[in-house]
């Protein structure tokens, strides 16, 4: 079979990052490649772009990484992380604007069911209609 | 500017960072987060702990691995913010530079800021800072002017609405205090200068 769109979820705080987590993997068992980061360098409420890039890294996929995210710190530094990867990753990974918890269960969740890394995306981001 | 200058500026650009901690996380515990202080303070303390190998390069290589190390270890947007400030600045550096090259990289370095942050002059943030000095940089301001533009710029930030980054969730109530990110670039501008001045 082909491979599934893979899934960071990045927050400020480590705590929502694995709670995350586990209500995807409570979707979508380990079907689906899934990497979590949350905290500054230093495990304080913040992000690491060093944390997003490794989180990339386990959730890769040739299908791509849908990453999600809670704050604005939490979103640049996604954005900084993404432009250091490879040119020829850097293209197969989106960030999603989208809440991240109910973001994360419905991309799980599509990319379980084999959808693109646009349908992955464009379905979470349903969730954030204004 | 030599590897002894340029020594000098990072060292003390670093150290003014690390000991206004308590002043820059006192501004954004009113309108932020109330990390700024803390994370710049851990970003500083990776450049300085980096500073020989910083310093062995010219100061455009210089410039970007300092940005690149304030990238991975600051752990707020203020580290891809001031990250690519100083990359930015770094990159757009001819060898040898001069005046005019530094202040035509200043300008290349806030584009890529505003690119960063998806953020223009007037939302009240660092911008504020930035490119006010830029101007009279431009316009051939020296020492004591650009510092009081610097310091006048941060001042003017109190009585802006936020409306880019988490400051902007209070909306009005962001209204009447300084930015934190617009006084660390005042912080690091007026260091700049004050060794700049010293060591002619």
């Amino acid at each position: 079979m082909t491979d599934r769109v893979g899934i960071v979820i990045v927050s400020h705080s480590p705590d929502v990052a694995r709670g995350t987590a586990d209500m995807v993997r409570q979707m979508v068992g380990t079907d689906v490649p899934l990497a979590q980061c949350g905290g500054d360098p230093d495990g304080g409420l913040g992000t690491s772009v060093e944390n997003i890039m490794t989180a990339i890294a386990e959730a890769w996929s040739e299908a791509g990484v849908a990453i999600l995210v809670d704050l604005g710190g939490a979103e640049t530094n996604s954005e900084m992380a993404v432009e250091m990867l490879p040119a020829e990753q850097r293209d197969k990974v989106v960030i999603c604007n989208a809440p991240i918890v109910e973001g994360a269960v419905m991309a799980a969740t599509e990319s379980w069911g084999g959808a693109t890394l646009s349908e992955v995306r464009s379905t979470a981001e349903e969730l954030s209609a204004s | 500017m030599g590897p002894n200058t340029l020594k000098s500026v990072i060292e003390a650009v670093s150290d003014a960072v690390i000991a206004h901690t308590d002043e820059l996380t006192g501004l954004d515990q009113k309108i932020g987060d109330g990390d700024h202080g803390f994370n710049m303070k851990r970003g500083f303390e990776a450049v300085l702990a980096d500073l020989p190998a910083i310093t062995d390069l010219a100061v455009g290589p210089a410039l970007k691995k300092a940005g690149m190390t304030l990238v991975m270890k600051v752990g707020g947007a203020s580290g891809p913010l001031y990250g690519t400030l100083f990359m930015a600045l770094g990159d757009a550096l001819p060898e040898d530079p001069q005046r005019g090259d530094y202040v035509a990289a200043f300008a290349a370095a806030i584009d890529a800021v505003k690119a960063r942050g998806k953020a223009e002059a007037g939302q009240k943030t660092m911008l504020d800072v930035l490119i006010p000095v830029h101007q009279v940089l431009a316009d051939g301001a020296k020492g004591a002017a650009v510092r009081e533009a610097a310091s006048a710029a941060a001042q003017a930030t109190i009585p802006m609405q936020a409306t880019r980054g988490r400051a902007s969730f209070l909306g009005e109530r962001s209204i009447g205090h300084m930015d934190p990110g617009a006084r660390s670039s005042e912080i690091i501008i007026t260091t700049v200068l004050n060794v700049l001045e010293a060591e002619q």
